[in-house]
């Protein structure tokens, strides 16, 4: 055994040095880079194409890194739990139905953007902490040939979906769990109003909805629209944008898109960026900020994001214009009363709809 | 005396690694985590009703019955197996010990997402999709822990048995199972912490119906930032873990004994030719179905098929911040650099166990116990400052990875160690052997296939390893997993055709580097 144990001695001390130089690199490779590097902290879903990226590393001499830690509420969570010392320094994606929750847990630095000039009108920023960036809208989505092969309407409003003949085709997601199902169950309240929204969701169950964790389980793999997936289920909640998304990752070249978003019922999601309080570099996250409000990186939005501008006057591209929404009057609850109500509801979902 | 205390003093030495490695990289940042989640204005908010709530109890007893039924339906699907690829010599027979390791490197949202298209729908989102899921995720355990150890298992007993009479089913029950009990033990522990703190499998097959401590505890600090019951919740599951690992320490210790001498396998003849072929067919149909299933989706393009999806992994994509064979790479050196820092550690680690320091056992299982997202808000929390400023450092992937590793390692290496046959070790030094010669020629190659196993598992662990990679890996070094979990989460077939190529190349790697490193470590000696 005491053999044994010296080779294991040697093998340990090789191993350990291996690991201490490792970590050495990785700290060392580090230092170098922070005076010259801006961090944004964001969800999954942040995408930005590589020409952009570049114009902004070109234009501010930065280096953008780009550190994602899960959906929109996983990723205020993360900053929460290190507010003070924060990983990075621009956080993005802080949605509505989060938004209160960033401001109370006093996480970010007051910033006002020149390039606020240029938004909308409807985007205008509720707080001097937070700078719009851009929107989304939450809807239902239709598998079109799925109607169309058994001569049936799809359905046009959300008090459709309680209908008879909708019997088992729905599939939601978990609002407890799920930011697209948690703007849908919203998007019930906003429209029926309290108490009634609650009936709704028992007629929904009665009429036999699927509810699943995440949205890529509902889309990818229940919804019978997307493309290569096994689901059974015509109707889905997603995205006014995701009939478009269908058309570009095509495996060919299509004239229309094989799902159809419906106008009646989007929820709309604006989302928010903020310096970080404590960030290392303060002025790289506001040149961050400004880049993102700039005409470039709001006309990239939607190809890599799949969610619209909220600068005035910029062009979206052809494959959205033609395959996806632009919801003209989407449903919208005020930040302060989702976020005193949201645990109720969801609860109250729970029971309702789960139990 | 002076030799005790000098023997005492090289068994704390060994002990030292491991213990301040897992001081370091798990002790520290799951203090500093507890320590936020229930310490307020100075004090300890200790949350008895977190515990005595009605959700609580139920969660628990969930997860451990069905951790339970999932143990017991793995062993009895794993043993034959084991049986038919330890005793015996075929053709084929490294390709097939390779492939059963694949299921274990897996995303589990891949797998759960496999298990969804092939069950009937009836069955789908049930407890038995999860049991199923579970047998197929931990065969290999089985396999490999239990393989290891049954082919070094002494035949004279069974040729014994065999002579008095005994036909080869009582032979298994009254002389092999006994003599492997030790490695049966030791993974059927693994197996149940695996499904005790399943998160994956649950998540995807489970639907909203069903929940575990570990589902559970991401869904209170990831979703609803309520550390306090989160952490609640993790100590419960830590516990949990440490109990399992303490019995099933007890029962291995009590069981073990068995001396080893090693049998070359040998080929099956007759009636035995039949079994082997009809366990290995049987064993592989159902190990192949879910990995077939991906396959065939990897290739589907639009109506017909072809390799675009594989094709694109050379493109960018909106996806990923790198091009999508980047992550390969990734993978494959953070998976290395994890099976050196496992090996490194774990061997010392396995060989202090041994030496009776039973303490140490039940701290390296911990890991395996703790909730990923716990541990990655830990890390957040502890390694922020210099000199361990690694929170945006690429090295705490392969750290990270080692400590999920790391259990694999020592579980593989305990039971031979232990099983290790001292006599033959003095018999050497009896005939003149130097200390060189022993080690060359006793210990090395009865710890070969023991040290290929466990390099084979720390690898494939870390390859597949995603619940605390993802919280770790930076966005622009992603590995294969957690590309997979990007192109999952994006509309399009173009996306599910990426993951699903990259789910195969997984599959690809894991079955390589399993045959490769049999291929080296082993060289079986004709007879």
């Amino acid at each position: 055994m005491r053999a044994l144990a010296t080779v294991c001695c040697k093998v340990a001390a090789a191993g350990l040095l291996a690991s201490a130089t490792l970590i050495a690199a990785g700290c060392g490779g580090d230092s170098e880079k922070t005076p010259r590097e801006v961090v944004l902290l964001t969800h999954d879903s942040f995408a930005v194409s590589k020409p952009v990226r570049r114009a902004f590393e070109r234009e501010t001499g930065l280096k953008l890194r780009v550190l994602q830690a899960g959906d929109a509420n996983e990723t205020l969570n993360r900053a929460l739990l290190t507010a003070g010392d924060p990983q990075g320094d621009v956080i993005f994606g802080i949605d509505d139905s989060v938004l209160s929750r960033a401001l109370d847990g006093d996480l970010l630095e007051e910033y006002r953007s020149d390039e606020l000039e240029s938004v909308a009108p409807d985007f205008s920023s509720p707080d001097p902490h937070v700078t719009p960036i851009d929107h989304g809208e939450v809807c239902l989505n239709v598998d079109r040939a799925w109607f169309e092969t058994r001569k049936l309407a799809p359905p046009t409003d959300l008090a459709d979906l309680i209908l008879h003949r909708h019997r088992n085709l729905l599939v939601v997601e978990n609002p407890a769990t799920s930011s697209p199902g948690l703007a849908f169950l919203l998007s019930t309240i906003a429209a029926f109003g309290e108490p009634r929204w609650e009936g709704f969701w028992r007629g929904l169950r009665a009429n036999g909805v699927l509810v699943v964790d995440g949205w890529e389980e509902a889309y990818t793999q229940q919804f019978s629209g997307a493309a290569g997936s096994p689901g059974k289920r015509p109707i889905v909640v997603s995205y006014a944008t995701s009939p478009a998304a269908e058309v570009i990752f095509a495996s060919k070249p299509l004239t229309q898109a094989p799902t159809a978003a419906i106008e009646d019922g989007c929820y709309r999601q604006v989302e928010y960026a903020g310096i970080l309080r404590g960030a290392a570099h303060q002025e790289g996250a506001r040149k961050l900020i400004d880049f993102m409000l700039s005409e470039r990186f709001q006309a990239d939005v939607p190809g890599s994001m799949f969610v619209y501008p909220v600068r005035k006057g910029v062009p979206l591209p052809a494959a959205f214009t033609k395959h996806a929404i632009v919801p003209a009057a989407p449903l919208q609850l005020p930040a302060a009363e989702v976020d005193a109500n949201r645990d109720r509801w969801v609860a109250r979902w729970t029971e309702i709809v789960v139990r | 005396m002076d030799r005790d205390r000098r023997a005492l003093a090289a068994g704390a030495a060994i002990a030292a690694l491991p213990l301040t490695y897992l001081a370091v990289f798990f002790g520290w940042p799951l203090v500093a985590i507890l320590k936020r989640s229930l310490v307020v204005d100075g004090t300890l908010d200790l949350p008895l009703d977190v515990l005595t709530r009605g959700s609580t109890r139920e969660i628990a007893w969930f997860t451990l019955w069905q951790a339970t039924a999932s143990t017991a339906l793995t062993l009895a699907a794993g043993l034959p197996l084991a049986w038919a690829l330890s005793r015996f010599r075929f053709r084929g027979r490294s390709v097939v010990e390779a492939l059963v390791l694949v299921p274990f490197v897996l995303p589990t949202v891949v797998v759960g997402t496999a298990f969804l298209a092939l069950l009937p729908d009836r069955l789908e989102r049930s407890v038995w999709a999860i049991l199923l899921a579970h047998v197929f995720f931990n065969v290999a355990v089985v396999v490999r822990v239990v393989g290891a150890f049954w082919s070094g298992l002494d035949s004279r007993l069974w040729d014994a048995a065999a002579t008095l009479g005994a036909s080869p089913l009582e032979r298994h029950r009254a002389v092999t199972l006994p003599l492997l009990a030790p490695a049966l033990a030791s993974a059927a522990s693994i197996v149940f912490l695996f499904c005790f703190t399943s998160f994956g499998v649950i998540v995807v097959l489970g639907g909203v119906r069903y929940a575990t401590l570990e589902t559970e505890i991401y869904n209170q600090a990831a979703r609803l930032f309520d550390l306090r019951t989160a952490a609640t919740l993790a100590l419960i599951q830590l516990a949990a873990v440490a109990l399992t690992v303490l019995v099933s320490g007890r029962l291995e210790r009590r069981l073990g004994g068995a001396r080893r001498t090693g049998r070359p396998a040998l080929r099956p003849s007759g009636r035995e030719r039949l079994a082997v072929a009809a366990v290995v067919g049987a064993g592989l149909g159902l190990l192949a179905l879910p990995p077939a299933a991906l396959v065939v989706r990897s290739l589907r393009v639009g109506d017909g098929y072809g390799l675009d999806h594989f094709r694109t992994l050379a493109e960018e994509t909106p996806a990923l911040l790198v091009v999508p064979w980047h992550a390969i790479v990734n993978s494959l050196l953070f998976a290395s650099w994890a099976t050196a820092i496992a090996l490194a550690v774990g061997i010392p680690a396995a060989v202090a166990v041994v030496q009776r320091r039973r303490g140490l056992d039940v701290l390296l299982m911990l890991p395996l116990g703790a909730s990923a997202v716990m541990l990655g808000y830990g890390y957040l929390l502890a390694f922020d400052d210099p000199p361990l400023d690694l929170r945006s450092s690429p090295a705490i992937v392969p750290l990270v990875q080692a400590l999920v590793a790391l259990p694999f390692v020592v579980r593989s290496l305990v039971p031979p160690l232990r099983a290790a046959d001292v006599r033959l070790r003095e018999a050497a030094a009896v005939l003149g052997a130097t200390r060189g010669q022993i080690r060359r020629e006793i210990d090395l190659p009865l710890l070969a296939r023991p040290l290929a196993v466990a390099a084979g598992l720390a690898f494939a662990v870390s390859l597949g390893e995603f619940g605390a990679t993802v919280f770790v890996a930076r966005a622009d070094r992603p590995t294969v997993p957690v590309a997979i979990f990007r192109f999952l989460s994006r509309p399009g077939a173009e996306n599910v055709g990426a993951a699903m190529a990259l789910c195969v190349v997984l599959m690809g790697l894991v079955a390589a580097v399993a045959l490769v490193s049999e291929r080296a470590l082993v060289r079986e000696r004709p007879r």
